[in-house]
């Protein structure tokens, strides 16, 4: 059984700083990580190959320097990795994403494909389910439990107020939360032989069956118009007053905005 | 010449931080206030390969270097210094001298649990009138039969009564001096070895320190460590190694306290601006922190040395000595710039700089290293 998970190098930062100019992500100083759902989805693979047996095979598309995150996977178990690397891939958006590694992925064998949910990065929650569409495969998204029986897989899918227990045919690709595991840690001996003994095998445009209109920046139709950071708010006022008078305060200040 | 650190021990760095920050910072204060082995943390870096960093893989061992492992224990003693001489005492001065002198059948079955299984290991030199001259080992073993019959006492010993196999010291010809001292490899629960007193100490407090004692108890031949009469060199060149993990707990604690008083500074204000805006508080930070980067240089260079060099015992001595000695400075700094918050318990670096204070006394204290680094050069 063949298990490829998807990961994505992402700024170790919950708070996007954005250039005020350009709009765009500043990466300088800020360390890079496995994103948390990715890591998450690679953990769940991870314990199935302890159970299984199955081999673990980690793919990211991404700039020269996300061979890094890839090592780390292999640091913790991985048995391959696959960088999805070439200029002709950049500035795309979703589709033209999953639409590129969607084709690498074919290029490989898989039973079973995890992706995280999403990036915190970016929070799409896009690029996973895509991937299945290209494949047409089915998907299950927000996986909380992955267990493997047979040729299918039970997944314990979140919803806000409860769980969906799915049973779904390999091959399939499911979408990992965070939540749904703890990650374990490399080992030292991993971080050497995943620079020592193991490559990370580099997929360009040259080795992917695509059409040029459907990758980079020519097969992203999503154009962002313009990107900013939140204002920040003043804080409030705090006005403590008994309820009916609190009622008539609160009824003028809306009126005073024009709410009512 | 290239002082940058490789990918592999960049991301063993980070390794090493993650888990030092997340497993065993939360629990420092209480290892220290309750006295008690962190039993648990051990059992997470046995788990993890923590415990046979530069151990070949044939032996189970993580195949990495000296310099992993000096890293390891800087990260772990960064955040607590109990942690630290754990991984260090087990590695240098049990599995290591294994590694080195063991046959092949010692390290089957003594190594491989120490660095893939589940054992602890310790090292015992020291007694009662043998301290820095090791060479007055009242310690007997004679021969009876295919047995060393072990009798006499060691003091002091990081990882007593935890650890399940020790490597012990003993007279076994007194005729011949140093050249009649042997090693041996005991077992925990061997006969006629039982544990005396437990140190009560100022620092590393969560750290075991046993007496150990040895009342007619019957070593099988096969233990013996290198060949009879070795053992003297043995347990010298095995401190060499040592050395090197003690000067990198040093010198995580040094970096550990630094951090902790950037913090602080930055934080705390005093006549309306914060203590970093002082010009004195700036000054005395950029001491602090060359001399901990110049500890880190000359510890990376011992480490680096005992890989690739046949002697390394100068550079281990400097090493120890300089990141000892910085320890202590750099946490009696980071005291005083604490000020009264820093004399209390609420804060890290008053048990930062009681840990400090062993790291120039024991594997050799700082006038041994003196002595070891004057002897190579008049």
């Amino acid at each position: 059984m063949n298990i490829v998970v998807c990961i994505k190098q992402v700024p170790d930062t919950n708070e996007v700083r954005l250039d005020p100019v350009t709009g765009t992500l500043i990466r300088d100083g800020v360390p890079s990580i496995i994103n948390p759902d990715d890591k998450a989805g690679l953990e769940a693979a991870l314990q199935i190959k302890e159970e299984t047996g199955a081999k673990v095979i980690v793919i990211s598309m991404g700039p020269p320097q996300a061979d890094a995150v890839l090592r780390e996977a292999m640091a913790m178990g991985a048995d391959e990795a696959y960088l999805v690397t070439d200029r002709a891939f950049g500035g795309a958006d979703t589709l033209a994403t999953s639409t590129t590694l969607a084709a690498a992925i074919k290029t490989l064998e898989y039973d079973l494909i995890i992706a995280g949910r999403q990036a915190i990065d970016g929070d799409t929650a896009q690029v996973g389910p895509q991937i299945s569409e290209h494949l047409d495969i089915p998907n299950v998204s927000y996986a909380e439990g992955i267990t493997v029986d047979g040729n299918a897989v039970i997944v314990k899918r979140q919803y806000e107020d409860r769980y969906h227990t799915v049973k779904v045919q390999m091959p399939c690709l499911i979408t990992a939360l965070g939540e749904m595991n703890k990650p374990r840690y490399m080992t030292p001996g991993g971080i050497f032989d995943a620079y020592r003994t193991k490559e990370v095998k580099i997929l360009t445009r040259a080795n992917l069956d695509v059409a040029d209109e459907s990758i980079g920046l020519k097969g992203s139709p999503t154009k962002v118009a313009q990107s900013f950071p939140k204002s920040v708010k003043s804080a409030g006022v705090k006005v403590v007053l008994e309820s009916d008078e609190a009622a008539d305060y609160i009824i003028d200040k809306l009126k005073e905005k024009f709410v009512l | 010449m290239d002082f940058g650190l490789s990918k592999e021990h960049e991301m063993a760095r980070t390794l090493f931080r993650d888990f030092a920050q997340t497993e065993v910072k939360p629990l420092a204060q209480e290892v220290d206030e309750t006295e008690e082995f962190p039993v648990g943390t051990v059992e997470k870096m046995q788990k993890l390969g923590f415990l046979g960093i530069p151990i070949d893989k044939e032996y189970g061992g993580q195949g990495c270097d000296t310099l992993t492992h000096a890293m390891c224990v800087e990260e772990l003693s960064k955040v607590c210094g109990t942690t630290g001489v754990i991984v260090s005492a087990h590695t240098s001065l049990c599995a290591d001298p294994i590694k080195k002198f063991g046959t092949p059948a010692q390290k089957e079955k003594y190594l491989r649990p120490l660095v893939n299984g589940f054992k602890l290991g310790a090292f015992g030199l020291i007694e009662l009138g043998a301290g820095t001259d090791a060479s007055g080992q009242q310690t007997k073993a004679i021969v009876v039969g295919d047995e060393y019959v072990l009798n006499g006492t060691k003091i002091f010993i990081t990882n007593g009564k935890v650890a399940d196999t020790y490597i012990i010291f003993a007279m076994t010809d007194k005729s011949k001096g140093t050249k009649g001292i042997s090693a041996f490899i005991l077992e925990k629960g061997t006969p006629g070895f039982t544990f005396g007193t437990k140190e009560k100490k100022m620092g590393i407090r969560g750290s075991a320190t046993y007496e150990l004692i040895f009342t007619d108890c019957r070593i099988p031949k096969e233990n013996l460590l290198g060949k009879e009469g070795q053992g003297f060199a043995i347990a010298m060149q095995t401190l060499d190694g040592g050395r090197i993990g003690i000067a990198a707990q040093a010198l995580g604690i040094a970096a550990g306290a630094l951090d902790a008083t950037i913090n602080y500074v930055k934080e705390r204000k005093q006549f309306g601006r914060s203590l970093s805006k002082f010009q004195n508080t700036q000054f005395e930070i950029a001491d602090m922190a060359t001399k901990v980067e110049a500890a880190r240089l000359l510890v990376y260079k011992a480490a680096v040395a005992k890989d690739t060099q046949k002697r390394f015992s100068v550079e281990a001595a400097m090493a120890k000595l300089y990141a000892a000695e910085v320890a202590m400075e750099v946490t009696t700094k980071a005291v005083q710039l604490h000020g009264g918050y820093g004399y209390t318990r609420e804060y890290d670096v008053e048990r930062m700089m009681r840990d400090a204070k062993i790291t120039e006394i024991y594997e050799g204290t700082s006038e041994v290293q003196r002595m070891v680094i004057g002897g190579s050069l008049l």
